[in-house]
């Protein structure tokens, strides 16, 4: 009977201190997902026209729709710009402020600068950087090349490009540190063996460093895939969107949907596709690579 | 003919290359770690480098390698001046403390990695990968990743990767500092036969004198960045050069007087006198009048902390007899166990020793 009212304490203590947290993550992500994903399979409620179960309607209206078929296309294509080069510059960049080099720690800071600075004055600077005529690019490849001026945002063609680069900017940075961070644990002395051993820096990376830093690709990676379907704040302030959807990517078609055209119902919808991408490439990343990374 | 195991390649087994230092120092800054160190390692030859921590031995191998640069002076290897290239020009193999074993990849894989970079071909990989994982008791654990392997595997597999380059040198930076005293003590007598095996010069760093003297041909003594004595194992233990090679071989340490410490030397202030703890021994109406302080019992012998004049010292004494702290002891010495060193420049004086003797015995 006492033990019973021991053990029955223990779980109070144990439900309160957990409760906090929990109330935070049921409010903010639990509850509003589980709606979401309710909320997808009713009507969108207009004044005193309340929701109504429609079933899978809204599901057959996105399957139907050629814009969101264009901004996933979009959000492919920006993933598969954004992710490589970011990482690969991410170690590019690692490898270079790992070594001795005068003003290392300036150079680290520099990089690092872009991930500390908020998206949305960042898209401000690169706006005017794009600007046709006097932008800083302009006046680059005019001055080098003598290209005509370009309106680089403002083109279907190279609108998501423009993007993908300032993404590219943005990112490398923050992917750096975490490099960084993985380059300084392995032992110099793996390093020194290989050299002993006749070989050379290149296969130094390759043989050493680089399978050394499997884990920290992945966690990298799984991250990158989900900044790539998560970051939009630049898009607002470069493209919103344009022209004709080009620059649009599916997280920024959401919101255009759900609070600016007041289609909530759908915009569920389209969010629940969202989370299904993201959940499957979440989990086949971690499937695909755990054969070929190797923990400590 | 012995059973040595012969490893096809293009070097015939016992191709050692001699090893020579001439006047390198290493410095950072104002710091000297190793101060105008000359050496000669003769060619096949098993040479410890041994000192207390911080005294230069590890930076030397280091710049033997080429992972260190020099700050002054030449490194030649086979005669050949190899002070400006790069460690993987020297032709050389190394086992690192840490055994610095590649952790992602298994066994076998590290074994052969030198071969592959190399890029020696499949089939001879292959051969003599069996031939090492044969001589090192390996062949069950090829498949294993390194951080599988207990702490006496990992170090064989070190060992491997070192040995199967079939290079002429071999260095080693304390490698048996990671495994218990028994373990060390297998790998000694292992690394040692391995070594005449193979016949490659292998240059051997450790602070542990027990290890240098069991293993090595020749012992190089280093102190704060010099050069204290190179002597083989023998010599360094019979004849030490100077007070600190004499304190730091031998277990426990020789003892040294002041000349004053005896009466009938008072006459020369400025020597210091050396005796072994296991030298002296009881004698009635022996020239050590000593007082006992501290007994500790070893089980074969005793070890006895004294007292004469002012200076403490210790004798192994046998353990048969019961010894009580404050008991006083009469000790002797047989003369040509006595070494002299002078007091203002530490150098040995070997002429000083009959006479001392004499003196002594008066």
């Amino acid at each position: 009977m006492k033990r019973g009212f021991a053990l029955k304490r223990d779980w109070i203590h144990g439900w309160l201190l957990l409760l906090p947290a929990m109330v935070f993550l049921f409010a903010f992500t639990h509850i509003p997902a589980v709606t979401t994903f309710l909320n997808s399979f009713f009507s969108t409620p207009r004044g005193r026209r309340p929701a109504k179960f429609i079933g899978l309607s809204n599901y057959e209206r996105m399957l139907d729709d050629p814009v969101f078929w264009k901004v996933l296309w979009n959000n492919v294509w920006f993933a598969f710009g954004t992710i490589p080069a970011s990482v690969g510059l991410a170690i590019v960049m690692a490898l270079w402020v790992n070594d001795r080099l005068a003003g290392r720690s300036f150079v680290r800071m520099a990089y690092f600068t872009p991930t500390v600075l908020p998206l949305i004055a960042v898209a401000n600077i690169w706006l005017f950087f794009y600007t046709p005529g006097f932008g800083l690019v302009d006046q680059i490849t005019g001055a080098l090349f003598g290209w005509p001026a370009s309106n680089y945002l403002g083109n279907p063609d190279t609108a998501l490009n423009a993007i993908i680069v300032v993404t590219v900017w943005k990112e490398a940075g923050f992917f750096m540190i975490f490099y960084l961070a993985a380059l300084q644990a392995i032992p110099v002395t793996l390093k020194e063996a290989a050299q002993i051993e006749g070989a050379g820096r290149w296969t130094v990376f390759w043989r050493i460093t680089f399978p050394l830093l499997m884990p920290t690709t992945l966690f990298v990676c799984v991250n990158a895939v989900i900044n790539s379907f998560r970051l939009v704040d630049h898009i607002f302030i470069l493209t919103d969107g344009g022209p004709d959807n080009a620059s649009a990517l599916l997280l920024f078609y959401i919101y255009e949907v759900a609070f600016r055209f007041w289609e909530t119902a759908y915009g569920a919808t389209l969010t629940v596709a969202l989370l299904v991408l993201l959940s499957l490439l979440a989990i086949g990343q971690f499937f695909f690579f755990d054969r070929k990374v190797h923990y400590k | 003919m012995t059973s040595a195991p012969h490893i096809p390649g293009p070097k015939t087994p016992g191709a050692g290359k001699p090893i020579v230092l001439e006047q390198v120092s290493r410095t950072w800054g104002e710091t000297v770690a190793v101060d105008a160190l000359s050496i000669e390692i003769p060619a096949g030859s098993f040479t410890a480098l041994l000192g207390p921590s911080g005294c230069g031995k590890s930076t030397t191998l280091r710049m033997i390698a080429g992972l260190e640069t020099v700050s002054s002076g030449r490194i030649l290897i086979g005669g050949e001046d190899v002070t400006g290239q790069p460690s993987a020009k020297r032709d050389l193999s190394m086992v690192f403390q840490s055994y610095a074993l590649f952790p992602h990849l298994n066994v076998g894989e590290n074994i052969v990695f030198g071969l592959k970079v190399r890029r020696v071909g499949r089939a001879e990989r292959d051969r003599r990968l069996a031939r090492v994982a044969d001589l090192l008791g390996l062949g069950q654990l090829l498949e294993r990743k390194p951080g599988q392997l207990s702490g006496g595997q990992q170090q064989r597999v070190a060992l491997g990767r070192a040995i199967i380059g079939e290079k002429p040198i071999c260095l080693m930076d304390e490698p048996l500092s990671n495994l218990d005293a028994k373990l060390r003590h297998e790998m000694r007598v292992e690394i040692r036969a391995l070594q005449q095996q193979l016949g490659f010069t292998m240059v051997y760093v450790t602070h542990d004198q027990v290890e240098a003297i069991t293993m090595a041909d020749q012992v190089v003594l280093l102190n704060g960045g010099r050069l204290e004595q190179v002597a083989s194992p023998r010599d360094l233990y019979e004849k030490p050069a100077t007070p600190f090679a004499a304190r730091f071989i031998g277990t426990p340490p020789m003892n040294l007087f002041p000349a004053n410490a005896f009466r009938k030397l008072c006459t020369a202030p400025d020597f210091k006198l050396g005796l072994r703890p296991e030298a002296m021994h009881l004698e009635d109406g022996g020239p050590v009048n000593a007082a006992v302080r501290a007994v500790e019992y070893l089980g074969a012998d005793v070890l006895a902390d004294c007292e004469v004049a002012g200076t403490s010292f210790q004798v192994r004494l046998p353990a048969n007899r019961a010894f009580t702290p404050g008991q006083s002891v009469q000790l002797g010495f047989s003369p040509d166990a006595l070494h002299v060193f002078d007091a203002d420049t530490g150098c040995r004086r070997d002429d000083l020793i009959s006479e001392f003797g004499a003196l002594l015995r008066s």
